[in-house]
């Protein structure tokens, strides 16, 4: 899993980082990230576009408004890694859980 | 949008008590030694057997690196942990992926064990950082943490 090059330029942008580790925290319309921010609506908007085309953010209609939040893909690889891990220390417990144990001295 | 949890059943031979008690009080007896984030080998694992309680690592040296915290601990059926490491594998104390444990007795003596490793899209803001940081994605990040557990 690899971010797309890109998705790496989009957040060499300090704005762009700024609106990506919000919508990290939690989705939001682009008015309420407009408010948090010293940058203009329009602004925003542009660089939730250049976010979207990088494959980072996902929208999706909320009436009127666009909800944005990020697109979980590039934290796909973390997830394959715990996965496995699970895997392996759980085999890892039953043997541990299910020897003998030693008898007291 | 979210992440789906991490989700894993196993069945030991085993009392819901033993499997607890070897879960949380042991450790250090059977989790993988190359999965570690601490600067030298663990030599134990400690889970302090409270709500708030912490869970960590600590080397031969005495050196303690955290890991998370217990959020909810109800002995022998379950207890759940705040997994707070994150996609750069370092303890962040403002990251909670939460990991719940279930001990299940079951009349023929054996105990069914449910795991699941939950909220794992809050890894997103850190895991983009990395990615800036390191300009390559996340291949050369997942390189680099095995070459470290290996070495």
């Amino acid at each position: 899993m690899t971010y797309r090059a890109d998705g790496l330029t989009a957040l060499g942008d300090g704005t762009r980082r700024a609106i990506f580790e919000r919508l990290a925290d939690r989705p939001r319309a682009v008015g309420e990230l407009a408010r948090d921010l010293p940058v203009s609506r329009p602004a925003v908007s542009q660089h939730l576009r250049v976010l979207k085309e990088a494959g980072l953010v996902d929208e999706t209609p909320d009436g009127a408004r666009r909800i944005y939040r990020i697109d979980p893909r590039g934290i796909g690889a973390m997830r394959d890694w715990l996965d496995q891990h699970w895997d392996q220390a759980l085999a890892a417990f039953k043997d541990f859980v299910e020897t003998p144990e030693e008898p007291a001295p | 949008m979210t992440i789906a949890p991490v989700v894993k059943q196993i069945s030991v031979k085993a009392a819901p008590e033993r499997a607890f008690q070897a879960f949380t009080a042991n450790t250090g007896a059977w989790w993988p030694k190359t999965h570690t984030i601490g600067k030298a080998p663990f030599e134990t694992v400690v889970l302090e057997p409270r709500v708030g309680g912490r869970w960590y690592e600590r080397a031969a040296d005495g050196a303690e690196t955290n890991w998370g915290k217990v959020l909810a601990w109800d002995p022998p059926r379950g207890v759940t942990l705040a997994w707070q490491i994150s996609a750069s594998w370092a303890y962040d104390p403002d990251l909670i992926t939460e990991l719940e444990l279930r001990f299940e007795g079951r009349d023929d003596g054996t105990t069914r064990v449910s795991l699941e490793h939950r909220h794992l899209e809050r890894l997103g803001a850190n895991a983009a950082a990395v990615a800036e940081q390191l300009e390559n994605g996340w291949a050369p990040i997942m390189q680099l943490f095995v070459e470290f557990v290996g070495a």
